[in-house]
């Protein structure tokens, strides 16, 4: 019997110890004397549960395995055991920092199952909020990782600059995290009344911050050092791997989801992408960096024309009433009930949304068999793709420039590990 | 890309790379779906990628699902780009649970490795001839491959050094 569960002897049922043994590294080089570390799994510069088995030649790296699944917490697996529309709290827990990211994937594909049409006011709304998520995304990037390179003072402005954006999703949804905004068909409710104006306040505070960052950080002679020239990896091994987003950018390939294959109204904003010319660590510090300031403009150019209309779709069997409608309608009151205990089904097929998250193409493949509940729900995570990159990034660099290059690929080990 | 689109890459494949390659087409919601048989998903997707009128340079993703009660249950996916035409195509085998393999497709795609990895851990494919089949997010001395449709939702006991040999197969 070999479709039990374990049955399978293959490929070596070996035992555990052994296996440890069998990832210590081979002597490379001419030099035989090699040092295997661990950098990780707890360690500050690993940005999260990552375990880095570093050979060492003196102080150089020369070859660098990732070692993952600390924190595989079998979202995509809890995610078959709920109604579509309660997926979206476990999906948002994947990436934590680009929670919108994962939950606009994720109803892309279920609205491309559902062939449900979202309205354009939900669209904007979806992008408004998209663009800020990345905004504090990259912020919690050069906040840590400007850290790992010794620049503490970023880490208190980056972090300090979030929060402004958190206190936006906090009015919009409730919640600074995680915070369930995006519903198949369109958004929960409404942008409130003052919304409007404390993100107009937010991107002219960013426009001024934005400068004082690379006053801080793009004089500095230390940063400068540690991350021009560092990380080189050839756009085209980057291609090969699978590398995307400001990674790939960085290397001078201006491939960006939200301009090759628009979705969800990107089509209808004016914005750059930024490219670099060299690939390395600096290119990307410089490239996030704009995207930030790009992601502004989208913003403001979504606050200037965003248009009137519903922010859900009006498909009852989808999207859950107004309130409002269920003291006097009775249908409504029909409607709620069965999507609040069965959730809507949706015809079998299979589904794959791509969209372009702070980090990369973000893929959400859903199955679904006809229930309520998918049949599987898969995330192809940017930072599980990219990692397989940092051996090239790192390999024959010093150790101190594999810290700046962990720093620069920024990995989210929550998305790695789901 | 539209269906008929489509059907004239299912042709071409089938005319290269042989004849009981392709065992279906599928265009549902804007999306393209080639159907091949396992042996060959090497050779498919090495004509994709260097074939003359073929843009399928890119591979972005290979997962897994399970189709229970269907049959062959296992069904592996590869979502091909062509950043020259900004469009996707998926390639999809599917393999029943009692003989899960696959050739794999490293060679061709790097980033196939760890995702390769990821299906063999959470589905039990086996992907002939790749550098590194580990698992890569269960520990390496898991036993069951928990994504699959018949494996338990929830209820699994936390394993500590000290229970370990009291919950034996505790799966079963």
């Amino acid at each position: 019997m070999t479709d039990e569960p374990g049955t399978m002897t293959e490929p070596l049922q070996v035992p555990y110890r052994e296996r440890e043994r069998s990832v210590t590294m081979e002597p490379m080089g001419e030099h035989d004397e090699l040092l295997t570390i661990n950098i990780g799994p707890h360690h500050p510069a690993t940005h999260g549960v990552l375990r880095l088995l570093t050979t060492l030649e003196g102080e150089i790296v020369r070859d660098v395995k990732p070692i993952i699944g600390y924190v595989h917490t079998g979202i995509e697996k809890s995610c078959e055991d709920q109604q579509y529309w309660k997926v979206i709290p476990f999906v948002e827990r994947m990436d934590y920092l680009a929670y919108y990211f994962n939950a606009q994937a994720f109803c892309m594909a279920v609205e491309r199952l559902l062939d449900e049409e979202v309205p354009e006011r939900a669209q904007w709304l979806r992008v408004i909020h998209l663009e800020l998520n990345r905004v504090a995304s990259h912020l919690f990037w050069i906040a840590t990782g400007a850290l790992d390179l010794g620049a503490i003072t970023m880490l208190w402005w980056g972090c300090r600059d979030r929060d402004l954006a958190l206190d936006l999703f906090e009015m919009s949804g409730g919640q600074r995290f995680h915070t369930r905004y995006f519903q198949v068909g369109g958004v929960v409710e409404d942008i409130p009344p003052g919304f409007v104006e404390m993100t107009r306040e937010f991107v002219k505070t960013m426009r001024t911050r934005i400068p004082q960052y690379l006053d801080l950080l793009d004089r500095n002679e230390i940063w400068l050092q540690r991350t021009k020239g560092t990380g080189i990896v050839p756009a085209e091994d980057l291609l090969a791997l699978g590398v995307t987003g400001p990674l790939l950018r960085a290397a001078g390939v201006g491939w960006d989801l939200r301009k090759a294959t628009p979705y969800s109204g990107y089509e209808n904003f004016d914005f750059n992408i930024p490219v670099g010319s060299v690939g390395d660590n600096y290119d990307r510090f410089r490239v996030r960096v704009e995207e930030m300031s790009e992601s502004l403009n989208i913003v403001e150019q979504a606050l200037d024309g965003l248009p009137e209309g519903p922010y859900i779709t009006p498909n009852r069997k989808v999207a859950l009433p107004p309130r409002h409608e269920l003291a006097t309608s009775m249908e409504a009151l029909i409607h709620h009930f069965k999507l609040v205990t069965e959730g809507f089904r949706v015809p079998p097929g299979e589904a794959y949304a791509a969209i372009e998250s702070p980090r990369g193409e973000l893929g959400c493949f859903v199955l679904a068999d006809g229930s309520a509940k998918p049949a599987r729900v898969h995330m192809r995570d940017p930072s599980f793709v990219n990692l397989q990159a940092l051996p090239e990034m790192a390999r024959d660099s010093l150790l101190a420039d594999f810290i700046a290059c962990v720093a620069m690929l920024d990995p989210i080990l929550g998305g790695v590990d789901r | 890309m539209d269906a008929t689109g489509l059907e004239l890459i299912a042709q071409r494949v089938r005319e290269k790379v042989g004849e009981d390659a392709v065992t279906g087409t599928i265009f549902y919601r804007r999306a393209a779906t080639l159907e091949v048989a396992p042996p060959s998903v090497h050779d498919v997707l090495a004509y994709l990628r260097d074939g003359e009128d073929e843009p399928w340079e890119r591979l972005m993703s290979v997962h897994g699902c399970d189709y229970l009660p269907e049959e062959p249950r296992l069904g592996i996916h590869y979502e091909l780009l062509s950043m020259e035409r900004a469009d996707r195509l998926n390639v999809r085998t599917r393999v029943g649970v009692g003989d899960p393999h696959v050739p794999t497709v490293v060679d061709l795609h790097p980033t196939a490795n760890f995702q390769e990895r990821e299906v063999y851990d959470m589905f039990g494919v086996v992907f002939d001839g790749h550098p590194d089949m580990r698992r890569i997010l269960m520990p390496e001395d898991y036993e069951g491959y928990p994504q699959r449709r018949d494996f338990p939702m929830g209820g699994e006991p936390v394993i500590y050094t000290y229970n370990e040999p009291k919950l034996p197969r505790w799966y079963d």
